[in-house]
């Protein structure tokens, strides 16, 4: 979201304390001195994770600060994970295997990229997932590998640097 | 203080000439068919000679039995092939020494992943010691590292290149466009992949060596049923392009989740600048702990001499801990 604040001493601490205090996890801030206004605001872009049912709380606490709230750009898939896929994907049915990441309703396949060398050889695809959170992009792969399981596809999911 | 080593492949044999010079006297040896037994002392120079000559490092119809029963020997070195469903011949020799009070020092890695928890029981009672350093990524200080350098620490996760063969082979595969057969037959050329490659390409090698790290230094008490297992025989040279158009390889990777009591063997998209990622025959354990953050092992994993380093280690700290007339 794209927040305006009077460009005095401490505005942009507090204008920062809702969204913490709402349960908010700020993920960058912006804050650009040259974009002040002739009002004598200043813009800030803040990037946040929070349930959506809440957001309307933070807009109201933020007002209350005397802090506008000029946009607010909404992605409701934040986390993203790409694996690789190997096996007879076209002939164990991929639309399935989509789908059944498609109907969980907080994960879905965001991209597929597909190679096939040659008839009766396996093909390898590298399918890319986005889930609303954490938790859930764990519960998508788990789901895949079930999937990829009965379909005897060899899924190669990713390692994280720390865990 | 004296050593009875039980296997004289190329492990044994490279042992045998880095020993030279240390202080521990060598007084059996034996081999699958033969053995040697001196209490005073092998001639070292002259069992390597006889081996070589005759593939023979004793005389036939001697054997560890023998030696067991000599009772030449302050430690038993056992460092004869592994088999890893029951652990056995080594198994029993192993149990035999322990009981008759004898330190043991291994890099077998069948004894130490079917039966560690009664072998080290044994140990205790008979106030002695087994030392296996050499069971889990060869050089690599790993057991140490984790029992000692790392002590108090929480092991959250342990992540580890702990295959020379399917890692060479899948960094063939990525640097130079191999097929997965034409860099295995590369490996095979090479003297890295066995006749046989089916233990280590389907992962059970490296499944083995989780086992081992799982229940000896992360308090854990797992089988090899326990690993989930996936080898790295049908990886397509079109999925390392896509991993490597991301920035990333792929690689065998064992992982040990403790807090999850989740152990698993497969390969793993791995970003190309994760400190895993080695090239060759290379190992690596990347541990993250909660005092002291992420630590990274890295060294060679196989190998005679990196194997006699890791036995050596445990030889050396047996005879601090209990050798007093030294």
């Amino acid at each position: 979201m794209k927040l305006e604040l009077k460009d005095t001493p401490g505005q942009l601490l507090g204008a920062l304390k809702p969204i913490s205090d709402i349960g908010g996890n700020i993920i960058t801030i912006i804050h650009q001195r040259d974009q002040t206004t002739s009002e004598n605001t200043l813009k800030v872009d803040v990037v946040l994770e929070l349930a959506e049912q809440k957001l309307d709380a933070l807009i109201e606490a933020l007002r209350e600060r005397g802090c506008g709230v000029v946009r607010i750009g909404k992605q409701r898939l934040l986390q993203k994970q790409s694996l690789i896929m190997i096996g007879h994907l076209m002939h164990t049915d991929l639309t399935d295997t989509v789908d059944r990441i498609d109907q969980t309703g907080f994960a879905e396949v965001s991209e597929l990229h597909m190679v096939m060398p040659a008839i009766d050889e396996p093909s390898t695809a590298k399918i890319t997932l986005r889930a609303v959170s954490p938790e859930e992009m764990l519960h998508a792969v788990r789901i895949l590998r079930e999937v990829a399981e009965q379909k005897d596809i060899l899924i190669l999911e990713p390692i994280g640097g720390m865990e | 203080m004296r050593l009875a080593i039980i296997g004289f492949g190329a492990v044994g044999q490279g042992l045998a000439r880095a020993l030279v010079e240390t202080g521990f006297v060598i007084t059996a040896v034996a081999d699958s068919r033969s053995a040697a037994i001196n209490p005073d002392g092998l001639d070292i120079p002259e069992v390597l000679a006889r081996k070589e000559k005759t593939g023979l490092c004793g005389d036939t119809g001697v054997g560890s039995a023998d030696i067991l029963s000599s009772g030449a020997f302050d430690i038993l070195v056992e460092v004869s092939p592994t088999n890893a469903d029951t652990g056995e011949p080594a198994l029993s020799t192993i149990r035999s020494a322990l009981a008759m009070g004898k330190h043991v020092v291994t890099s077998n890695k069948g004894p130490i992943a079917c039966a560690y928890h009664e072998l080290k029981a044994l140990a205790d009672q008979k106030g002695v010691m087994i030392g296996y350093e050499a069971t889990v990524a060869g050089a690599v200080p790993i057991v140490s590292g984790l029992r000692q350098g790392l002590a108090g620490n929480t092991v959250q996760s342990l992540h580890g290149i702990l295959n020379g063969t399917c890692n060479y082979i899948l960094t063939r595969m990525r640097d130079e466009g191999l097929t997965y057969p034409q860099a295995l037959q590369e490996a095979r050329d090479l003297g890295y992949a066995e006749a046989d490659p089916t233990s280590d390409v389907k992962g059970i090698d490296a499944a083995i060596k989780l086992v081992i790290l799982a229940n000896t230094v992360l308090g854990m008490d797992v089988t090899l049923n326990d690993v989930a297992i996936t080898g790295i025989d049908s990886i397509t040279l079109e999925a390392l392009s896509l991993a490597e158009a991301e920035g990333a390889t792929i690689r065998l990777i064992g992982e040990i989740l403790p807090g999850k009591n989740q152990v698993r063997v497969s390969p793993r998209v791995i970003s190309l600048d994760h400190p895993l990622v080695v090239d060759g025959t290379l190992n690596a354990i990347s541990v993250c702990c909660d005092l002291a953050g992420q630590v990274t092992f890295i060294g060679k994993g196989a190998g005679p001499y990196p194997t006699a380093s890791a036995i050596l280690a445990d030889l050396n700290f047996i005879r601090d801990a209990y050798d007093r007339g030294a």
